[in-house]
C-alpha cells in the first residue's frame, strides 16, 4: 500500500515548528505522533551553531595529541629516534610498552594491536603518541619522531592475497569463508541450455563523515577513565578500553558528543582513537584531545571492502531463474575488524530478491596490507548485489527481455525461500516497490525513447549528418531492485541481548534510556514518538537521554538498520510497560501530557523512581544454524526498487545523473521526512560510489587524502532524488516499522550502469564509471 | 609571528583580537570570539563547513588569514536568528529535514542566506540553489532537503538580510569595500572540481 511520499503530504499535518524555549514546557500537540513528521527536536540546535560536537569542546589544562604512523605497508620496526634537536620540554610520549592492560582493539578477533608493537602491517598504521598542550608544539613533536623500518614486501592486491605471495593470516590469508548452498546448482548449470557468466568489481570507499574523527579522554581521579567523543557505539569503545587499561566496567564511562556523521565508520574505529586519547590521559594525568584532521582521517581510518564477484547463471527461455553459482572475494585489509560479518552479510544478499531454485555461494575475504576495511552502510551487500543487479541486465540483454520484466517475473513475493531456506512469511514488497518505482519514473516510455533517439542519432551520425561542435550526448535509464536485513545476521540479535529502559524524570517526563546514538538519522525525535506515542503523551514531552555508558543500559550498536526496528520495538515495549505501570496506580488513563505528568509526579512522590526495563526478545520460529548457514537469516527484509536516468559524452565520457526515483518498502514510516531523509542521503551516498568515488593506493598508501581528489558528489552533482515510501507492516517492527539505515545504499549503482549502459551501448562491470572508464568501453565496443 | 591587533564586527558585535596575523579566520572565530558553530571539515577550502560571510560575500574561513578580516563585517550560524527567533531559513531546515548530522548545516545555511539576500525576494530555481550550494558538502541528506528549505525559505521569507544582517541593508552584498581591493574570497569548491575530475 503506497503512502506517503516526497511530494505527496504526509497523513496528518505536522505540527506547527516549535521555538527555542518552548522546548521544556510540555505541549499542547497531539498525543498522536507515530507517521507524523513532527520538527526534528535534534535540529534546533543544529541550526543555530548551538550543538557542540567534540571539537567545540573546550577542556582546562587539556593537552593535544597526535599519532606516529607507518610510512611503509608492511616491515619490522628496527628503530625508533627522537630528533636530539628537538624540544622535548612538555611533550608527553606514550607507545605500546605505556599499555597497562593488552595491546589491543577489541572486536571480533583480537589480531589488531592499539600501536604497533615490533612490526606494522599496514601504512599510517598507528606506533606511536606524541601529546603537548599547544596543538602546533605537537604536530612538530610528531614530525620529530623518525622510524626505522625493516621493510617486508606488501601484499596489496586481493589476487596476490589469494595467490599467497605473502603468507599475512593463519594458513591462506582467509579471514573468513561463508558457504551457502540450496538445491545443485552445478548439475542445474550443467543441463542449463541458457548460461550466462559475468566478473564485476567494486572499489573501497571512504565515509567521508564532514565531521572527522575526535575524541576527548580524561582520568577520572579514582583510577578510571572518561572518553566524550565521536561515535556510534558507546558499549563498543567500553569493551575496548576494558581491555587496554584491565579496567572494571565502572571504571570505563564513554560519552557520546554530538556526532557529525558516522555510516559506519565511527562504529569500531573510535575505540581505536579512544584508546590513544586515553593512553596518552593515563600517561599525563592531565585531558588529553585528538581530533584528526581531513588528511589523517582518510588515510588510516577504515573503508568499505573492495570486492570482486563472478556468477554464472542458468535460466530458462521465459526468463525464470534455474541457478546461479557465484564467487565472492572480499579485501579486508591488514586486519580482522567486522570483516568475517561484512562478508556473511554480502554472502546472505548476494543471490539478490530473487527466487532461484539451485544456488551456490562461496564467499571469501582475504587479508592484505591495505588499511583495514570495515563497516560501512550496506555492509558487504551493495558489493554483492551490484553484481547479481548488472548479471541480471546480462541475463535479460541475453533473452532480449526488458530489465523490469525479467526482475518482474522473478521477485520475491510472500512464501518464496531463500537460498538459506528462510521462508519469506510476511512484508515483502519488492515487487510493490519495482512497479511504483517504474511507474512513477515512466521507466517504460523512456527507455523505449532513448532506444529510439540513441539509434537515430548512431544513424545520423554514420551518414554524417553530426554538426561540427555538436557534443554527442546520449540518454539511458536504469532499474534496480534489492533488499536489506534488518538486524544482525542470524543468531546476532540473540548473542547481543539488548536492553533498554524508561524512566520518570524529577518533573514527571518520560525517559528513554538506551546505548543508540543519534548520528543524523534522527534517533531522539523517532524514539519520542515510540515512546510518546505508546504512552500517550507528545513527542516533545519524552526525553531521550544522551548515550552515557554510566547511565544507559547496553541496547547495542548503532548499525545494521537496527535501531527503530530492533532497539525501538524494545523501547516500544518499555513504554507499554509503564503505561500499565502508571494506570494500575492511578486506576484510570490520562487525556494528554500534562494529565501523565501530574500522575507521574504523583507516583515519584508516592512510589518511588520508576523505571521499565525489557531485554531482546527474538520472534517466534525463527531459527538460524550458523555452522550450515542454513535458516532464517533476517527477521525481515526491506525491499527498494530504483531507477536513474544519465546522460553521457561520448566524447568527454562524462555521466551527469538527470533523476533518481526510488521506492522503499520500509514497513512503517514512523516520520515519514525522516525515512525520506535516510533514503535521499543513501542514494546520493551510493552515487558517488558508483560514478566518483575511488580510493587510490600508492605503494599501500591512500593517495587521495584531501577532499580536493577524493571527490564525493556535490549538490550540482546530485539530481532530483523522488523518494515513494511503501508500507508492508513487520509484525515484530514497533508499528510495523524495518530498518531503513542502509537499504537505499544497495540500489542505485546497478541502476546507473544500466542507465550509463543504455546511453553509451557500451557494457560496465566495475565502479566506480569514471570518465576514463567509460570511454575505455566505448572503444571496446568500437573493437567489437 | 608577532601577535597584531584586528577589530572586526561579527553578527554586528564590534570585536576586538590580538591573534598571529595568518592564524586561520576559522580559529579566530571558533577560538578568539568562542563561536563554535563554524565548522571545520577538511581545512583546504572544500567541504565549506566553515562557511561565513565577509562583508556579505561567503569566503571558507579555513583560507583567509585573520589579517584579511581587519575591519570587516563578518556573519556566522549564531548571527541567523533574532535572539531565540529563528530566521525562516532555519525554521525550515528544521521542518523540511534539511539538517541531519548538523555538521555541515552553519556553512550551508550562512551560504544559502547569502544566496537569498542576493536574490532579494525572488525564489531561486532548484537549479541555482544546487550551484549556489555547490562548494558545500553534505554527507547525509542527498542535498534534496536541504534544496528544498531553501526555495521555501525564498517563498516564505522574503527579505532575510532585514534581520540578520543589520548593517548589510543598503549595499549590495557583492560590492567589495574600496579599500580592500586585492581581496579576493577563495575559490569555491565547484570549479576546483570539474578540473580536477578532467585532469584524472
Amino acid at each position: 500500500m503506497p503512502t506517503g511520499s516526497r511530494r505527496g503530504s504526509p497523513p496528518r499535518p505536522p505540527a506547527a515548528p516549535r521555538r527555542r524555549g518552548a522546548r521544556r514546557a510540555p505541549s499542547a500537540s497531539s498525543t498522536r505522533s507515530v507517521g507524523v513528521s513532527v520538527p526534528k527536536l535534534e535540529g534546533y540546535d543544529k541550526v543555530t551553531g548551538r550543538a557542540l560536537y567534540v571539537d567545540d569542546l573546550r577542556v582546562p589544562g587539556a593537552l593535544h595529541g597526535r599519532t606516529v604512523r607507518s610510512t611503509i605497508a608492511r616491515g619490522r620496526i628496527r628503530r625508533i629516534e627522537l630528533d636530539p634537536a628537538f624540544d622535548w620540554t612538555g611533550v608527553v610520549l606514550a607507545d605500546h610498552k605505556d599499555i597497562p592492560g593488552e595491546n589491543v582493539v577489541a572486536l571480533i578477533e583480537d589480531d589488531q594491536p592499539l600501536l604497533a608493537a615490533g612490526e606494522v602491517r599496514h601504512a599510517d598504521e598507528a606506533i606511536l603518541l606524541v601529546a603537548h598542550a599547544d596543538p602546533e608544539r605537537a604536530e612538530a613533536a610528531r614530525q620529530a619522531v623518525r622510524v626505522e623500518y625493516e621493510p617486508l614486501d606488501p601484499v596489496l592486491t586481493m589476487e596476490d592475497s589469494l595467490a599467497r605471495k605473502a603468507v599475512l593470516y593463519k594458513r591462506d590469508n582467509v579471514f573468513k569463508e561463508v558457504r551457502i548452498a540450496r538445491g545443485d546448482a552445478a548439475a542445474a548449470l550443467a543441463r542449463a541450455a541458457i548460461v550466462v557468466e559475468g566478473r564485476y568489481r567494486t572499489g573501497a570507499q571512504e565515509h567521508i563523515y564532514i565531521e572527522p574523527q575526535g575524541m576527548i579522554a580524561e582520568p577520572d581521579g579514582a583510577g578510571g577513565i572518561t572518553v566524550r567523543g565521536s561515535l556510534q557505539c558507546p558499549y563498543y569503545v567500553h569493551a575496548a578500553l576494558m581491555r587496554v587499561f584491565a579496567l572494571p566496567p565502572e571504571r570505563v564511562r564513554v560519552i557520546q558528543t554530538v556526532t557529525g556523521g558516522g555510516f559506519g565508520g565511527k562504529e569500531e574505529y573510535p575505540s581505536m582513537i579512544a584508546g590513544h586519547a586515553a593512553l596518552l590521559a593515563w600517561k599525563s594525568g592531565r585531558p588529553v584531545k585528538i581530533v584528526y584532521d581531513r588528511g589523517e582521517d582518510i588515510a588510516a581510518t577504515t573503508k568499505r571492502h573492495a570486492a570482486m564477484v563472478r556468477i554464472r547463471s542458468a535460466v530458462d527461455a521465459a526468463g525464470i531463474l534455474l541457478a546461479h553459482d557465484i564467487d565472492v572475494v572480499m579485501d579486508g585489509g591488514a586486519y580482522l575488524t567486522l570483516t568475517p560479518v561484512v562478508l556473511s552479510r554480502g554472502a546472505l544478499h548476494a543471490a539478490g530478491p530473487y527466487v532461484c531454485p539451485n544456488v551456490a555461494i562461496r564467499a571469501r575475504a582475504v587479508a592484505t596490507n591495505l588499511p583495514p576495511a570495515g563497516a560501512f552502510r550496506g555492509f558487504g551487500a551493495p558489493q554483492t548485489q551490484f553484481a547479481i543487479e548488472c548479471q541480471m541486465n546480462r541475463i535479460a540483454e541475453r533473452l532480449r527481455l526488458d530489465p523490469l520484466e525479467l526482475r518482474r517475473r522473478n521477485a520475491y513475493e510472500v512464501g518464496d525461500v531463500t537460498p538459506t531456506g528462510q521462508t519469506l512469511r510476511e512484508s515483502v514488497g519488492a515487487l510493490d516497490v519495482l512497479e511504483q518505482a517504474a511507474q512513477r519514473a515512466g521507466y517504460a516510455a523512456k527507455r523505449a525513447r532513448y532506444a529510439r533517439d540513441n539509434a537515430a542519432a548512431a544513424r545520423a551520425e554514420r551518414a554524417g549528418r553530426f554538426g561540427p561542435g555538436e557534443r554527442r550526448l546520449r540518454r539511458g535509464i536504469g532499474v534496480s531492485l534489492v533488499f536489506h536485513g534488518g538486524g544482525f545476521t542470524g543468531s546476532g540479535e540473540v548473542r547481543l541481548a539488548s536492553r533498554a529502559a524508561m524512566d520518570l524524570t524529577g518533573d514527571g517526563r518520560p525517559r528513554v534510556l538506551m546505548a543508540n546514538t543519534e548520528i543524523g538519522q534522527g534517533t531522539i525525535t523517532v524514539f519520542a514518538q515510540i515512546a510518546g506515542e505508546t504512552l500517550g503523551v507528545p513527542a516533545e514531552l519524552v526525553v531521550v537521554e544522551t548515550p552515557d555508558t554510566a547511565k544507559v543500559p547496553d541496547s547495542g550498536p548503532t548499525v545494521a538498520s537496527r535501531t527503530v526496528m530492533v532497539v525501538g520495538e524494545i523501547v516500544r515495549r518499555c513504554a507499554a510497560g509503564m503505561r500499565a505501570e502508571l494506570e494500575a496506580f492511578a486506576g484510570r488513563g490520562w487525556a494528554d501530557g500534562e494529565g501523565f505528568r501530574r500522575l507521574a509526579r504523583r507516583h515519584l512522590a508516592r512510589r518511588g523512581p520508576l523505571r521499565v526495563e525489557r531485554r531482546y526478545e527474538p520472534p517466534p520460529g525463527i531459527a538460524w544454524d550458523d555452522a550450515a548457514y542454513r535458516g532464517d537469516a533476517y527477521g525481515v527484509f526491506g525491499y527498494d526498487g530504483c531507477v536513474v536516468e544519465a546522460e553521457a559524452d561520448l566524447d568527454t565520457g562524462e555521466v551527469r545523473l538527470l533523476h533518481v526515483t526510488t521506492a522503499v518498502d520500509v514497513g512503517k514510516a514512523i516520520h515519514p521526512v525522516l525515512a525520506a531523509g535516510q533514503i535521499e542521503g543513501g542514494t546520493a551516498q551510493a552515487l558517488g560510489y558508483a560514478l566518483l568515488e575511488e580510493v587510490r593506493v600508492k605503494d599501500g598508501r591512500v593517495w587521495n587524502q584531501q577532499l580536493t581528489n577524493y571527490i564525493i558528489p556535490t549538490a550540482a552533482d546530485t539530481p532530483p532524488i523522488d523518494v515513494i515510501l511503501v508500507e508492508k507492516p513487520y509484525s515484530r517492527g514497533p508499528f510495523g516499522a524495518k530498518g531503513v539505515g542502509e537499504l537505499p545504499f544497495d540500489a542505485p549503482a546497478p541502476a546507473v550502469v544500466a542507465a550509463v549502459e543504455q546511453a553509451t551501448g557500451a557494457r560496465f562491470d566495475e565502479i566506480p564509471v569514471l570518465p576514463e572508464r567509460v570511454l575505455r568501453a566505448l572503444a571496446a565496443k568500437e573493437r567489437r | 609571528m608577532a601577535a597584531v591587533t584586528l577589530r572586526f564586527t561579527v553578527n554586528g558585535k564590534a570585536r576586538r583580537v590580538r591573534v598571529p596575523p595568518l592564524k586561520r579566520l576559522l580559529d579566530v572565530l571558533r577560538e578568539d570570539c568562542g563561536l563554535t558553530g563554524t565548522k571545520e571539515g577538511c581545512g583546504e577550502g572544500e567541504c565549506g563547513a566553515c562557511t561565513v560571510l565577509l562583508d556579505g560575500r561567503s569566503v571558507n574561513s579555513c583560507l583567509v588569514p585573520a589579517v584579511q578580516a581587519d575591519g570587516a563585517r563578518i556573519l556566522t550560524v549564531e548571527g541567523l536568528a533574532r535572539g531565540a527567533r529563528l530566521s525562516a531559513l532555519q525554521e525550515l531546515m528544521v521542518a523540511r529535514g534539511g539538517t541531519q548530522c548538523g555538521i555541515c548545516t552553519p556553512g550551508i545555511l550562512v551560504q544559502a542566506h547569502e544566496l537569498l539576500t542576493r536574490a532579494r525576494g525572488r525564489v531561486p530555481s532548484e537549479a541555482e540553489v544546487r550551484e549556489a550550494l555547490a562548494g558545500n558538502l553534505c554527507r547525509c541528506t542527498g542535498y534534496q532537503k536541504i534544496v528544498d528549505a531553501v526555495r521555501a525559505a525564498a517563498r516564505a521569507g522574503k527579505q532575510p538580510e532585514k534581520r540578520s544582517a543589520p548593517r548589510a541593508g543598503k549595499k549590495p552584498a557583492e560590492k567589495q569595500p574600496a579599500r580592500r581591493p586585492a581581496r579576493k574570497p577563495p575559490a569555491k569548491r565547484r570549479a576546483a572540481k570539474t578540473a580536477e575530475r578532467g585532469r584524472r
